[in-house]
């Protein structure tokens, strides 16, 4: 069945699989003292240090989480706590267009902590101004607490500025923390070349199990816990490792970061006739994002005057599986905050579909979905759009 | 039959999906997002939150149809909300679900569902369509104390022509019956009595937040005195008994109702049960269920109100307005309510009251 919701999560690797089920079987605790709990240690360590090994930061930088997710709280939550320790330091610079799992935190802090949150523009790209974030620091640089650029944006596919943004964050001693969950596999990451400070992981994108992840932390900035416990990943994080989670992670970050050049150009390929075929076929679309710096497997058009979520539909009764945008979202559909951001209109919002490529993904599957899709835009089109006689309001 | 089964998250609509199903067609399932601010709101109503969002996907797992969710909030706040708050502010007492299976059930989603290739649409309504001479009839469920005929009597017969209700011949308890059966959780849901888009049920603490209401007077409508004042005439329906807040008892010590209001002037009159007896109806925007006009001269039943009395009158306008004369007097009827036409238990038409009298 052609599956194009790759950016929401993909199959696991088999090598993977097999590795993750041959650990289920073992009974061991990474914190017991005897020879089974050593041996799961060891399991644990091995696989912290493939990640160290592919990802170039020392193994000790690295923490298991439950997710991208737990990650990406941990980050923003437990930076901003551990910065208040010397010195008050409200300000939390976030991007625009950050995953819920990085705003939500940042304004609950807002909400709970005194936080103040300020949101870094994007242009119509999708890609922060990076002017604008050097004078948001300039407004007084020792009150940051924290900022949170993602790599690449999950819906959009726009891949940030990151080196740049490193180096603004380091000139001012303030942490960076990125969200990689959609650029690891798809962009070269080399955290020797690139100093930044934390990157969140998650397992599932790149054929590691669900609820496995990991959140790197480096450049002596800590973090205060979010779950607190037994203290297995000591002062940073409480609750027994996964032990099977984490051999996969490590294998999948190993294999990913292995086979990405590769990967990426397979994607890419794939990826560029699909949008230069839809772009002739389907009259009135556009595709969102930047047509440059993107992820090699993120296709994301609108389609004016047809709904996403009838494309959606139209498309799921015929087997191909896309999305309207990240998945978080879907259910009740709102306009994606990332387009907002971005400067586009209502109606341009509602009617954007997330197309994203993946390792499984064949020319076949590409060619059927350029086959289906025209007819499927047309159809949609004639059912138009839930919106109401008002104008629409920007939200 | 590709057919597109509303589901909201009730029993009702769920089982009415499952016999969809039975029955061989091919069927996907819908939940309407209808409120779109859910603040206030917690757990399960029977139709509009996250929860009944949950519920109604859970049910479509368990009969093995796909399942989404579509955003008709915007439409629903024009079409629903705003027309609810703005018949309230000019002092009618409107009827939300009518409104909504008016323009939103049976019309936005309807349309929808027909241009992207579905045949009908079946929704948990207890009410019956039948066929008489080739045309779908809309008539009462067998179940008389759960019939929503009422609500549906502003469909026309075209959207009746693409619409399902495969409760109508089952009761309620037959329905919950059922849904045990097919092991569907919500087969003890509770029932959805109150309007959806009100959080707390306290429509006119909800109404008095959205409607800016002028202060005025409540008169006695015999002796024409001023009595006290009011703080918004959109607070008080005909027919209302309590929360008057009259200082004064009326001089014969009779219990006082409003019989008339009158927004414009923020007037609200009082009087004594006998001024709200009425014999004559009118209504406007007429919509013929049947498929024909109401013969002028014939006799009738009609219904104000869901679940109200059935009152036989006779038909003496039929054109773009309805009237109605009633063969006995009956109380307290509001303007903005439907009135709705029956020829015994089939569904004639309806129109949305405008005047009473007596």
């Amino acid at each position: 069945m052609p599956y194009f919701d790759h950016a929401a999560t993909t199959s696991m690797v088999p090598e993977v699989q097999k590795l993750f089920v041959e650990h289920l079987t073992q009974a061991a605790n990474p914190s017991s003292i005897h020879n089974s709990g050593r041996k799961a240690r060891a399991i644990v360590e091995v696989a912290r240090e493939q990640i160290g090994r592919a990802l170039k930061t020392h193994p000790s930088h690295i923490y298991f989480t439950a997710g991208g997710t737990e990650a990406d709280n941990l980050a923003v939550k437990g930076l901003y706590w551990s910065r208040q320790k010397d010195k008050a330091r409200p300000r939390i610079l976030v991007s625009a267009i950050e995953h819920h799992a990085v705003l939500d935190p940042a304004h609950w802090l807002e909400k709970t902590s005194g936080a103040i949150v300020e949101l870094i523009p994007v242009n119509q790209k999708g890609v922060i101004d990076l002017d604008e974030l050097t004078k948001l620091i300039a407004k007084n640089e020792t009150d940051v607490a924290l900022i949170a650029v993602m790599w690449a944006n999950n819906e959009v596919g726009s891949v940030q500025p990151i080196e740049e943004i490193v180096k603004l964050a380091n000139a001012h001693q303030i942490p960076l923390h990125v969200d990689a969950v959609q650029a690891i596999g798809s962009l070269e990451i080399d955290l020797s070349r690139i100093n930044l400070d934390s990157l969140a992981i998650s397992g599932h994108k790149i054929g590691a199990p669900h609820a496995t992840g990991l959140l790197v932390l480096r450049n002596g900035f800590k973090v205060d816990p979010v779950l607190h416990g037994g203290n297995q990943e000591p002062e940073v994080r409480s609750g027994t490792i996964n032990t099977a989670g984490a051999a996969a992670l490590g294998l999948a970050v190993e294999l990913a970061v292995a086979k990405q050049a590769q990967h990426a150009a397979r994607l890419q390929a794939l990826r560029d006739k699909l949008i230069k075929e839809i772009s002739s076929l389907v009259p009135d679309c556009v595709v969102n994002g930047d047509l440059e710096n993107r992820l090699p497997g993120n296709t994301h058009f609108s389609f004016f005057g047809a709904s996403g979520d009838s494309i959606l539909m139209l498309l799921d009764q015929q087997g191909i599986e896309v999305s309207t945008g990240s998945a978080c979202s879907a259910g009740v559909a709102q306009p994606s905050h990332v387009l907002m951001a971005m400067g586009v209109d209502l109606f341009h919002a509602i009617s954007s579909v997330r197309i994203t490529l993946g390792t499984s993904t064949t020319e076949t599957e590409v060619n059927q979905l350029i086959t289906k899709l025209p007819q499927a835009v047309a159809t949609a089109r004639l059912a138009g759009l839930n919106v109401g006689k008002k104008e629409a309001v920007k939200e | 039959m590709k057919v597109l089964a509303a589901l909201s998250g009730g029993v009702d609509s769920a089982v009415a999906a499952a016999r969809m199903v039975d029955q061989g067609h091919d069927v996907t399932a819908v939940h309407l997002a209808l409120a779109r601010n859910h603040a206030g709101q917690t757990g399960s109503r029977g139709c509009c939150t996250p929860l009944d969002a949950k519920d109604a996907k859970r049910v479509a797992d368990v009969l093995g149809i796909p399942f989404y969710i579509w955003d008709f909030s915007e439409r629903f706040q024009e079409d629903v909300i705003d027309d609810f708050i703005a018949e309230y502010a000019a002092g009618h007492t409107p009827n939300p679900c009518v409104r909504c299976n008016e323009k939103i059930k049976f019309a936005a989603v309807l349309e929808k569902g027909i241009a992207l290739g579905f045949d009908k649409i079946a929704t948990g309504h207890h009410a019956q369509i039948k066929l008489i001479d080739g045309k779908p009839q809309l008539f009462r469920s067998v179940d008389h104390e759960k019939d929503q005929s009422y609500v549906l009597s502003v469909l026309t017969s075209e959207q009746l022509a693409s619409s399902l209700f495969p409760l109508g011949d089952i009761t309620k308890a037959e329905v919950r019956t059922e849904a045990q059966a097919r092991g569907l959780l919500v087969a003890d849901k509770p029932e959805s009595y109150d309007i959806c888009f009100i959080p707390d049920n306290d429509t006119a603490g909800w109404l008095n937040k959205q409607i800016i209401a002028s202060a005025g007077q409540i008169i006695d409508a015999e002796s024409g005195a001023t009595i006290t004042t009011h703080q918004g005439a959109h607070q008080f329906t005909v027919g209302q008994r309590r929360g008057l807040n009259l200082d004064k008892s009326a001089p014969d010590r009779q219990a006082r109702y409003v019989v008339g209001v009158d927004t414009k002037t923020a007037t609200v009159l009082v009087g004594p049960e006998r001024l709200l007896s009425i014999k004559t109806v009118s209504a406007y925007q007429p919509k013929w269920t049947s498929g024909k006009m109401a013969v002028v001269g014939s006799d009738v039943t009609i219904q104000m109100r869901a679940h109200g009395a059935q009152l036989p009158a006779k038909i003496t306008r039929a054109d773009d307005v309805i009237e109605v004369l009633l063969n006995e007097s009956t109380r307290g009827v509001a303007p903005g309510q439907t009135l709705a036409i029956y020829d015994q238990d089939r569904v004639i038409g309806s129109g949305t009251i405008t005047a009473t009298g007596r």
